[in-house]
């Protein structure tokens, strides 16, 4: 049996969990590419250029990033918001990890417990998750692996996360604003955004935001 | 797949919010732990294992402890008691059961603190039910399991069974040797199993009795130092919320949603806890001096593989060996259970003919554990065992080894 490389799906029907598989999480400094090991700097560029060629690149902030709970997080938020509009991305909100039932608002949110209906919905081929609390994050990125054929990003506060194809760790203010100057780079070297037009719905407590 | 993780430059990593070099109210300083493991000048203390639970716990930073008197556990959990009254624990009180007093260390947890208790045999199986349940809500709990008989007729005496029915619950699992061992690990398990990609209870085992009734020299540093408060910031579930799993879960499970993807969650969210499991190796490495097994001698081709006070009796058995009758042995100590150091233990036992796994248990579940991951198990010799209280002298080691090699030795059955 080969090295287990932690790529985009559909993987099977119950995928295991790459830690299970010997992925081991990036030390400070350090991110990993599909379950190898690799300074963090390379990791920005593939970030940067993968959300570039993608079709339907899709940022997912989870809750650490959504509500005001300390003045980090506002300035997480806006950081966000930057690096979205510069690929650009759309925006689909983890507001927290309630089961949904009957059923979620795919185009307007994701949820944990069934994320492969959020990227089957609008067809997210790349996707970054960031703010999303640890044990939730490796949920759905294991369940969207097992399922979709979409690419996985990670931008983690904490030590990273093996489920994603791709892993960052200590994500802080200045690293989102790193990534963001390492797509505006590769902009202006003429790497053309893929992304297919749309307009980012805005939402408030009450919910959609039409107009 | 268990894959082994190397040890060069792994580290404690300590959260960036909290204050190293900050006085508690008891005025002792928090210091990392990098620095108070390897650093700090340690001198001996004459201890038995329980108090040696208690030394440890007052470098520990604790917020909460729950007690329930059980045997052989009592007297640690007294002796934290003790702590509580003189100020270095922050909260303590007894259970009105084990099953309650798991309960209660979830609450503490589930609300950010810091939490310890101890158990053993009967209790272990009374509380099963809170450990699993700890696990899958990343409580990082850490419990002492002072391991006794625990069938009927019951036997308050050493025994190991009950550590076989902790294997799989998603909880780490370690294996205390000595008093030494449970000093360390104690301190170290909460450095461990409350880093956020891990963030899960600890059940730091060690042998009833041989380890917590009987005096040991441990090297301790001062306690003017201990280490830093647990962080719940960094807790990979949010804390307390009833809306959210995993406390949503125990009012409205959302496996009781009769669809494919609340199955998958479900079965998602295990694979994530023993996933957990597997991380925390490298985070164990700094703890167990850069390995979770211990060797010596393994160009010799008998081994002895064991894990707690069975290693002491091996060590002891090999001495003998090699003294009266020449016969050379090696040794394989195993540390941590959960997660199973598979690839060190194969790299081990790799030039091995033939493995003794002698054991304080009836079943002998280790030696289940190294023929599941051995190539050629049919070098593993499961045994010796003892069970119910009954010693193991390391003569009886002796003679397994002896009888293996078809050299007859003097009979050791009117010793019982």
């Amino acid at each position: 049996m080969g090295e287990y490389q932690v790529v985009a799906g559909p993987e099977a029907f119950l995928p295991p969990a790459a830690a299970s598989m010997g992925i081991t999480l990036p030390d400070p400094g350090q991110a990993h590419i599909e379950g190898r090991i690799v300074d963090e700097d390379e990791a920005y560029e593939h970030a940067a250029r993968k959300m570039l060629g993608a079709k339907v690149p899709t940022i997912f902030p989870g809750p650490l990033v959504l509500w005001k709970w300390n003045e980090k997080a506002a300035k997480k938020a806006q950081a966000i918001r930057e690096l979205a509009d510069s690929m650009p991305a759309r925006l689909i909100p983890m507001a927290d990890y309630r089961p949904k039932y009957p059923k979620i608002i795919p185009e307007l949110e994701i949820n944990p417990n069934h994320p492969n209906l959020t990227i089957w919905h609008n067809k997210i081929d790349v996707c970054i998750f960031i703010g999303v609390h640890c044990h939730q994050a490796n949920l759905a990125l294991k369940i969207i692996r097992g399922g979709t054929d979409c690419y996985t990003m990670a931008m983690c506060a904490q030590a990273g996360h093996e489920d994603a194809c791709l892993s960052f760790r200590d994500i802080s203010v200045e690293k989102i604003k790193k990534l963001q100057t390492t797509v505006e780079r590769l902009k202006k070297e003429g790497v053309e955004s893929q992304a297919l037009p749309f307009t980012q719905f805005r939402m408030s407590r009450q919910g959609r935001i039409e107009g | 797949m268990n894959k082994k993780v190397e040890a060069q430059d792994k580290r404690i990593l300590v959260s960036e919010n909290v204050k190293l070099g900050e006085k508690t109210p008891k005025g002792q300083t928090v210091t990392d732990p990098n620095i108070l493991f390897n650093e700090v000048e340690r001198t001996p203390s004459f201890l038995t294992g329980s108090e040696v639970i208690r030394a440890a716990i007052k470098r520990a930073n604790l917020d909460v402890s729950v007690a329930y008197p059980i045997t052989p556990q009592s007297e640690a959990a007294a002796l934290i008691g003790e702590l509580y009254a003189e100020g270095y624990v922050r909260e303590y009180f007894r259970g009105e059961s084990e099953f309650a007093v798991m309960g209660q260390c979830a609450g503490a947890s589930f609300g950010g603190a810091r939490v310890f208790t101890t158990t053993a045999g009967p209790g272990t199986l009374r509380a099963m039910e809170n450990f699993p349940m700890w696990a899958g809500s990343r409580l990082p709990i850490q419990v002492c399991v002072t391991c006794r008989g625990i069938n009927s007729p019951l036997s308050i005496q050493p025994d190991t069974l009950e550590m076989y029915y902790l294997l799989e619950t998603g909880m780490l699992v370690w294996h205390a040797e000595t008093a030494q061992d449970l000093y360390d690990w104690i301190l170290g398990g909460f450095m461990v199993s409350e880093q956020p990609d891990v963030h899960l209870p600890l059940a730091l085992c060690c042998d009833g009795f041989f380890v917590t009734h009987t005096k040991d020299t441990v090297m301790l540093q001062s306690d003017e130092y201990c280490i830093p408060a647990y962080d719940p910031y960094r807790s990979p579930v949010p804390c307390m919320d009833m809306e959210c799993p995993p406390v949503r879960m125990m009012r409205d499970p959302f496996i009781m949603k009769s669809n494919y993807i609340s199955y998958m969650t479900h079965a998602s969210w295990q694979q994530e806890i023993h996933a957990a499991v597997e991380r925390s190796r490298k985070h164990t490495l700094p703890i167990m001096n850069g390995s979770l097994i211990e060797t010596e001698n393994l160009d010799r081709e008998i081994l002895i593989v064991a894990s707690g006070t069975a290693v002491s009796q091996g060590r002891e058995a090999i001495r003998l060996l090699e003294e009266e009758e020449g016969i050379k042995v090696g040794l394989v100590k195993i540390k941590s259970i959960r997660p199973f150091p598979t690839e060190e233990v194969r790299e081990a036992t790799a030039n091995a003919k033939t493995i003794f796994v002698p054991e304080f248990n009836v079943k002998g579940w280790l030696a289940r554990e190294v023929k599941a991951i051995l190539p050629n198990n049919e070098r593993v010799v499961a045994g010796p065992h003892v069970a119910g209280g009954m010693t193991m002298p390391s003569e009886v080691i002796v003679d397994e080894i002896k009888k293996s090699l078809g050299i007859a030795g003097p009979r050791l059955e009117s010793r019982g």
